[in-house]
C-alpha cells in the first residue's frame, strides 16, 4: 500500500478516501451537476416550444436547443457523473487508491475542453445537427472534434478503473470476489468501452471528412455505428443507475441482495447483449436485413431485458426483507408504507425503479418489435420513452445518490432540507407527464425531431387528432413541473457546496448515513417465515400483467392500422 | 498438491468468469462487435450499387 497520509476515514460510513481519487470524484460530480444545469435549461426551450399554445423558439433557436440539451443532458451530464460512480465504486468501495491519479485529471481536462468545444460549435458554428449528427448532414468540424476528445478522456476513465481493480487485487484490499457494486461499476466500464469505440470509429473518419480528408462518409454505415455508440451510451446508464439502486438498498435499508449470483448473472448478461439493442434505432432502416434486426433486438434484447427484471424484482425485494427482518412484517406493504420515504435518497431511488421498469422498461421492449416499432419509429414516442428511462430512471437514481454523497465527499450538511424531500417527488411528477404525453402524442403520430410537431404551417398540411395537441399542452405543463424540480436540485446542491454548514472531517454528521444491515439471526427468522418478499412479488406479478396487457394493446393497435375485409 | 491448490481447483467456471474483468471485457466487446457491428456492415455493403 503507498503512503497511507493521502488516506482519510470517513467519520460516518468508515470508507476510505484515496486523496486524489476524492478530489477526481468531486470534479467530475460537479461537472456532471454544471452541464445538467445547462441542458436542463435547453430543455425548458425545448418543452416550451413543443407546447402549442406557447412554441417559444423559432426553427434555428429550436434544433440549436434541441441539439444542445441532447448533447448536454444525454452525454455530458451523465458520463461525466459515471466516471465519479466509477471511481467511487473501485478505489472507495476496495479501500485501495485509484490507479493512475494524473492521467485522471487529464482524462477530466478532455472531457470538460471536449464538452466546452462541442457546445460552442453547436452555439457559434452552426452545427444545430442534433444529437444524432446524421452523416450527410454536415456539422463544423469542431463539433466531431469537441466530442472525440471528450470520450478519450472517458475511455481513459474507464482504463483507471480497471487499473484500480488490479491494484486492489494486487494489494489484497478484498477477499473473494469484488463487491456487487464494484461488479455493477464493472459492467457500466466494459459497456462504456464498447460505446467509446464504437464512436470513434464513426466519429473520426467523420472529423476527416468534414476537414476535406475523406471524400465520402457512407450514411447507412454510419447510422448503424453511431447507434452502438448513442444507444449504447445509455446502456452505461443502465449499469449505473441499477448498481446505485443496489448501492441505495444497503446505505438506508443495510439490505443485502437476495441473491448475489443471480445479480451477479443478470449483469453478466448485461455485458453480453445490452449494446446491441442499439439495433432497435434502426428497426426501419433498409440497409439491414431482417434477420440482423431480428436477432439483435427481439432475441437478443430480451435476455439484458430479462436482467432489467432480475435487478427490478432483487433490489426492492432486498429492500422488503431487511425491513421486514426488522420487524415491519404486518400486510404486505408495512414494509413500504416505514420505508423513509421523506428521505430523498430513497425516494429518488423509488420513483426511479418504478418509473424505469413500468414506463421506460414496458415502452422500450414494445418498441424493440420490429412489427410494433412501425407504429412508433420516429415520432414523439421515442423521446417519451427515453425519458421515462434516462432522465425518470438514471437522472433521478444519480440525484438521490447525489444527496448522500455530497455531504461525505464534501462534508458539508446540506441546504434547504424540506427542499430536498419534496425535490424527488416534484421532478419525478413533471417527468412522469413528460414521458406519458411524449408517448401518448407519438402513439397518435406526432413526429419526433420537428420545430412545427403539427404540420400547422406546412405547405401540405396533416391534421392530427386535438387529442395530440392537447397531450402536447399537457407535456409542455409537466416541462414546467420537472424544470423546477431539476432548478431545486440545481439549488440545493450548489448552495450546499457553498453555504453548506461545514462539518469537520473527524466529525460526524448529526444523522445516520449507513444503515445498520440486519443480523444473521433476524434474517433467519424471516426465512422461517416463509415470507420475506410476499409485497414484491405482488408488485411484480402487476408488473408483469401491465407489460403483457400493453405489448397486445399495441399489437392490436397494429392490427388496425389496415383494415383487412 | 497441497490443501489450498485443491480448493482453488474447486471454483466453478462461471465464478471464474466473473471474477476475471479483463475476460468480461472481451466478451462485452466481442459479442455486440461481431452480431452487431461486423454483420451489419457485412449487410450493408452487399448491397448492390444502383446502375
Amino acid at each position: 500500500m503507498t503512503n497511507n497520509a493521502i488516506f482519510r476515514t470517513c467519520p460516518d460510513t468508515g470508507l476510505r478516501f484515496h486523496g486524489p481519487a476524492e478530489t477526481l470524484i468531486k470534479l467530475n460530480a460537479v461537472a456532471a451537476v454544471v452541464f445538467l444545469l445547462v441542458g436542463g435549461i435547453m430543455g425548458i426551450g425545448v418543452g416550451l416550444t413543443r407546447w402549442p399554445e406557447v412554441h417559444l423558439l423559432g426553427p434555428q433557436d429550436f434544433y440549436t436547443t434541441l441539439t444542445s440539451h441532447g448533447i448536454n443532458v444525454l452525454i455530458f451530464w451523465i458520463i461525466f457523473f459515471e466516471i465519479a460512480a466509477l471511481y467511487f465504486v473501485s478505489s472507495v468501495v476496495l479501500g485501495c487508491r485509484l490507479a493512475t491519479p494524473k492521467l485522471g485529471y487529464l482524462a477530466f481536462l478532455l472531457m470538460v475542453i471536449g464538452a466546452l468545444v462541442n457546445n460552442y460549435a453547436v452555439w457559434s458554428l452552426s452545427s444545430a445537427v442534433m444529437m444524432t449528427s446524421y452523416a450527410p448532414m454536415p456539422a463544423h468540424w469542431a463539433f466531431y472534434l469537441g466530442l472525440i476528445l471528450f470520450a478519450v478522456g472517458a475511455l481513459i476513465g474507464c482504463f483507471i478503473f480497471l487499473g484500480t481493480l488490479v491494484i486492489a487485487k494486487k494489494e489484497k484490499t478484498y477477499e473473494g470476489s469484488i463487491p456487487l457494486v464494484t461488479f455493477g461499476g464493472l459492467t457500466a466500464c466494459i459497456i462504456a468501452i464498447f460505446t467509446i469505440a464504437s464512436g470513434a470509429i464513426i466519429l473520426v473518419p467523420t472529423l476527416l471528412w468534414q476537414l476535406g480528408y475523406v471524400s465520402n462518409i457512407d450514411a447507412g454505415v454510419y447510422r448503424l455505428i453511431w447507434w452502438a455508440f448513442g444507444h449504447s451510451s445509455q446502456q452505461i446508464n443502465v449499469a449505473t443507475h441499477v448498481t446505485v439502486w443496489y448501492m441505495v438498498g444497503a446505505l438506508v435499508f443495510g439490505a443485502k441482495p437476495l441473491s448475489e449470483k443471480v445479480s451477479r448473472f443478470a449483469f453478466v448478461l448485461y455485458i453480453a447483449v445490452l449494446q446491441i439493442a442499439s439495433a432497435h434505432h434502426l428497426l426501419v432502416d433498409p440497409g439491414v436485413g431482417t434477420e440482423w434486426k431480428i436477432f439483435n433486438t427481439s432475441y437478443a434484447m430480451y435476455l439484458a431485458v430479462m436482467a432489467s427484471m432480475v435487478h427490478g424484482l432483487t433490489v426492492p425485494g432486498s429492500m422488503e426483507a431487511a425491513q421486514r427482518a426488522r420487524g415491519y412484517t404486518n400486510g404486505l406493504f408495512e414494509w413500504l408504507r416505514k420505508a423513509p420515504w421523506g428521505n430523498p435518497v430513497f425516494s429518488s431511488t423509488m420513483i426511479s425503479i418504478v418509473g424505469f421498469g413500468f414506463l421506460g422498461g414496458i415502452s422500450g421492449v414494445m418498441m424493440g418489435a420490429e412489427q410494433l416499432n412501425l407504429i412508433v419509429h420516429n415520432t414523439l414516442y421515442v423521446p417519451g420513452h427515453f425519458h421515462a428511462t434516462v432522465v425518470l430512471g438514471t437522472t433521478l437514481a444519480f440525484m438521490g445518490i447525489t444527496y448522500w454523497l455530497v455531504p461525505v465527499l464534501f462534508r458539508r450538511e446540506l441546504i434547504l432540507t424540506s427542499w430536498c424531500k419534496w425535490q424527488p417527488y416534484i421532478f419525478g411528477l413533471g417527468m412522469t407527464g413528460v414521458s406519458v404525453f411524449m408517448m401518448g402524442a407519438g402513439t397518435l403520430g406526432l413526429p419526433r425531431r420537428h420545430w412545427d410537431a403539427a404540420f400547422t404551417s406546412s405547405s401540405f398540411p396533416y391534421e392530427f387528432p386535438s387529442s395530440a395537441m392537447a397531450l402536447m399542452s399537457l407535456n409542455g405543463l409537466s416541462v414546467v413541473l420537472a424544470a423546477i424540480g431539476g432548478g431545486m436540485f440545481c439549488l440545493i446542491i450548489v448552495g450546499t457546496l457553498l453555504f453548506g454548514k461545514k462539518v469537520g472531517q473527524e466529525e460526524k454528521f448529526p444523522r445516520v448515513m449507513v444503515a445498520t444491515p440486519p443480523t444473521e439471526a433476524q434474517y433467519v427468522t424471516l426465512h422461517r417465515s416463509g415470507n420475506a418478499i410476499s409485497g414484491t412479488l405482488l408488485l411484480a406479478g402487476v408488473f408483469l400483467i401491465a407489460f403483457v396487457v400493453y405489448y397486445f394493446i399495441n399489437w392490436k393497435y397494429l392490427a388496425e392500422t389496415w383494415g383487412m375485409s | 498438491m497441497n490443501e489450498n491448490d485443491q480448493e482453488e481447483e474447486k471454483i466453478p467456471i462461471m465464478q471464474q468468469l466473473i471474477d476475471n474483468p479483463f475476460l468480461l471485457l472481451f466478451i462485452g466487446i466481442a459479442i455486440p462487435t461481431v452480431t452487431y457491428i461486423i454483420w451489419g456492415i457485412v449487410e450493408i455493403v452487399s448491397i448492390p450499387i444502383a446502375n
